[in-house]
């Protein structure tokens, strides 16, 4: 091995390390020893964190460490942590009533927050982001309702659900007056153009809406009323509000009458519990369409 | 093959790496020490005892004159209060300080880093506690050579105690920025504080002591990034600490002078003692000229003039100079100090014109405030009357220090609109719709509320109308519009 002689370059004074590129050389400035140290302070403490953290990845799972710690379990505790700390304000929600909630502005904004949350969780699939609704799934925007749109009523409509399986659920059917023969074909069609009056939709030329009144009258009248805006207590829809759940036009009305089409919605009192429905009915009421 | 590549035994491998020679600062008397000492007791003083400070705010808030409340979000500094959306703040603060090292930096070099910066404020204290105890340069190196004894023990295990205390008293200063200072003595006292209390204490101490003790100047010339912005920022008229070579070469040992001179030979002021060197804390030779590692601190200042005053020759061979002027005297020509430069006047300016907007920004900081958010989905809803209704998510904010009512209200709306609050209403049974309304905030808070608006039954709406919400502090008048939209189909 030949011997390494020491070169000082001529302009600095200082040492080169003898290593030359292309008549470039490399001036030996040395780093300070602290430095050295603490890179191999690092390599000493990667090598701890190996041993006590999870890190190596493994043909079937990982290294776990022997510390045990594992991200998942942190979670879960910051979600209990944070679930003990909404108790107390859970509690208070218990125990007030709807109306109390809806005034009181610390438990107002806390149902609002919990209320959106599951909401979007859990009605929007359905009801849509923005509580608008789908055909054949309410608008629960608008003023328009078929069970009602007070505090009380929405919370019960939440918790037992329409014609779901639950024993309190909500339940209304309306007859296919066509599909079981209950009336004729042109009595439908009467009535249908009738009711699209009622509305002020545009009516079919040269049907009997005369006729169609008396068919109301006797068939239609005993849930969705003399006046035609429907009864709440039975869930008959208005037939005169801007919206209709499954369309707007005599043609619609003709269908629905015909083979009515039900929708269900689930209960979830058992699903969310009691404080999540409250947060539930007052964030729906607040939405602009309570009553 | 000859190659030029050596492979390096281990013996070469040592040397890509040095151990930091240990820099033995001389102790000096003089004007720079007498500064730095009264600098170093005044930042110190501010530092350790501002928290215990009081300013009364009221019963609800601290009386903490400067504190930052992580809890409740709020930053105090005696008469501000800075609620987390005012940061903005700290961001002025932040420019004002860089434009005021930018403006040290113009007039005298290195004044932050000779007097100001915490790293020196600190490493002169652990110095004068280091030579209190082991003595002054000469007695410490000879310490340092000395095998392990009672007496080294002694001195050494005692200097690492108080240095510790002093390291150990800082972290404990720092914590009490962010919570009720007395509390915090007590509880800490008491083992009751916060976990991350004493941990932050911990690394307090453990960086107060291992950069102010040990790695001293190290932390000056390779860790801080400044000696490098502020090489690129100086220019030819800045003062600096420079020795006046001019007047000191060719140097030369007292007698060696005196012969020359007898001689008819020049002989320079210098007369080659290195006390100037002695007395560096970053172990700089100044006479080499400007270099990195020099923080300017000016104790090379005081050696040099120590020794002329007994030598018997002027004063301030070493001082705040250019080499500008050190080669307009070579020439022949006058010196020439130019404090007033564009650079300078620009900094002033810049520093005064932020000082001014933030001042301002203080002077005219609303006490309430308004935001508004319009629902974006569904934009507009179609009630069974016919008419519109838009949703908007409102915050009113409240710094006063107390409950405040206001009333709120909408503007340019069609006549006959509506206004509506989620849980505000005149009596038990019905919601309230009406063209302006009653709420109030608690003290020092913001509450957020749902506000419903109609558009009056029959009237045509356009897709998009303007309209504005107004919110009326009923006790002081203060009046907030923020404006908005009402959206519909339109035509």
């Amino acid at each position: 091995m030949a011997e390494h002689k020491k070169e000082i370059d001529q302009v600095t004074g200082i040492e080169t390390t003898g290593h030359e590129w292309d008549g470039l050389k490399e001036l030996n400035n040395p780093l300070p020893k602290w430095w050295l140290y603490m890179f191999y302070g690092s390599i000493v403490w990667s090598v701890i964190y190996w041993i006590l953290m999870p890190s190596w990845p493994l043909v079937n799972g990982y290294t776990k460490g022997l510390l045990d710690y594992s991200q998942r379990a942190v979670a879960t505790e910051n979600f209990d942590k944070a679930a003990a700390e909404r108790a107390e304000i859970g509690t208070m929600l218990l125990e007030a009533s709807l109306e109390e909630i809806r005034d009181t502005p610390a438990l107002l904004e806390f149902a609002m927050a919990q209320g959106e949350v599951a909401f979007g969780d859990n009605c929007a699939p359905c009801h849509g982001t923005g509580a608008t609704g789908f055909e054949g799934y309410p608008n629960l925007q608008d003023d328009s309702w078929i069970w009602g749109g007070d505090l009380d009523t929405l919370s019960t409509t939440i918790s037992y659900g329409v014609r779901a399986e639950h024993d309190e659920t909500r339940y209304a059917e309306m007859p296919a007056f066509g599909r079981d023969e209950l009336l004729e074909k042109e009595e439908i069609i009467q009535v249908a153009n009738y009711v699209g009056s009622v509305a002020g939709l545009p009516t079919q030329e040269g049907v009997d809406l005369e006729a169609g009144k008396v068919i109301y009258e006797e068939n239609c009248a005993a849930c969705h009323m003399e006046n035609a805006k429907g009864d709440l207590e039975t869930g008959s829809p208005n037939l005169t509000a801007p919206t209709y759940l499954y369309g707007k036009s005599v043609e619609d009305i003709i269908a629905q009458v015909n083979a009515p089409r039900h929708g269900v919605m689930p209960a979830w009192i058992d699903r969310l519990g009691e404080t999540t429905v409250k947060s539930l009915a007052v964030y729906v009421h607040s939405l602009g369409g309570g009553q | 093959m000859s190659s030029q590549v050596e492979p390096i035994d281990k013996e070469e491998d040592e040397a890509w790496f040095a151990s930091a020679a240990k820099v033995y600062p001389m102790e000096v008397k003089g004007r720079f020490r007498k500064i730095k000492w009264a600098i170093l007791f005044i930042t110190l003083g501010i530092y350790y005892f501002t928290p215990f400070i009081r300013w009364d705010r009221g019963p609800l808030l601290s009386d903490q004159a400067v504190l930052v409340d992580f809890e409740r979000k709020r930053g105090y500094f005696f008469f501000l209060e800075i609620w987390p959306q005012e940061v903005y703040y700290l961001a002025g603060l932040l420019i004002i300080a860089s434009v005021a090292l930018f403006l040290m930096n113009a007039i005298a070099g290195r004044l932050w880093c000779g007097y100001l910066c915490p790293q020196t404020v600190w490493t002169d204290l652990f110095f004068r506690v280091e030579s209190m105890i082991e003595g002054d340069r000469r007695k410490r190196i000879t310490l340092d050579k000395q095998p392990w004894n009672a007496e080294k023990i002694l001195k050494k295990g005692t200097k690492h105690f108080l240095w510790l205390m002093i390291a150990w008293w800082t972290g404990g200063a720092w914590v009490l920025y962010f919570a009720d200072a007395p509390t915090l003595v007590y509880d800490l006292a008491t083992g009751q504080a916060a976990f991350s209390a004493y941990v932050w204490i911990g690394i307090l101490t453990f960086t107060t002591y291992s950069l102010a003790g040990h790695m001293r100047e190290q932390v000056c010339v390779y860790m801080c990034p400044w000696p490098r912005i502020q090489a690129a920022l100086t220019d030819e008229h800045a003062l600096n600490v420079t020795y006046r070579y001019d007047r000191g070469e060719p140097r030369g040992h007292l007698k060696e002078s005196k012969k020359r001179i007898a001689d008819g030979l020049p002989a320079g002021d210098c007369i080659d003692c290195n006390q100037c060197f002695y007395a560096c804390p970053t172990g700089v030779d100044i006479r080499k000229g400007a270099q990195l590692d020099c923080i300017q601190c000016g104790l090379c200042i005081d050696a040099c003039d120590s020794i002329m005053t007994k030598v018997g020759k002027p004063t301030g061979l070493i001082a705040y100079d250019t080499d500008d002027n050190i080669e307009r005297r070579e020439r022949g020509e006058a010196s020439v100090y130019r404090l007033i430069r564009p650079r300078t006047v620009v900094y002033t300016a810049i520093i005064a014109l932020i000082a001014g907007v933030m001042l301002y920004a203080q002077l005219n900081r609303s006490m309430t405030d308004l935001s508004v958010v319009h629902d974006r989905n569904p934009l507009y809803v179609q009630q069974s009357d016919g008419s519109f209704r838009n949703g908007y998510s409102l915050r009113l904010l409240n710094k006063h220090n107390n409950e405040q009512s206001f009333t709120l209200s909408v503007e340019d709306m069609p006549k006959g609109a509506t206004l509506e609050v989620v849980g505000i209403h005149k009596n038990a049974d019905d919601v309230t719709k009406d063209t302006q309304l009653s709420l109030s905030v608690d003290a020092d808070t913001t509450r957020s509320v749902r506000a419903l608006v109609f558009s009056p039954a029959g009237v045509e709406m356009p897709s998009s109308l303007p309209m504005s919400f107004k919110l009326v502090d009923t006790e002081t008048g203060e009046t907030t519009v923020i404006s908005d939209f009402f959206r519909a189909p339109g035509k």
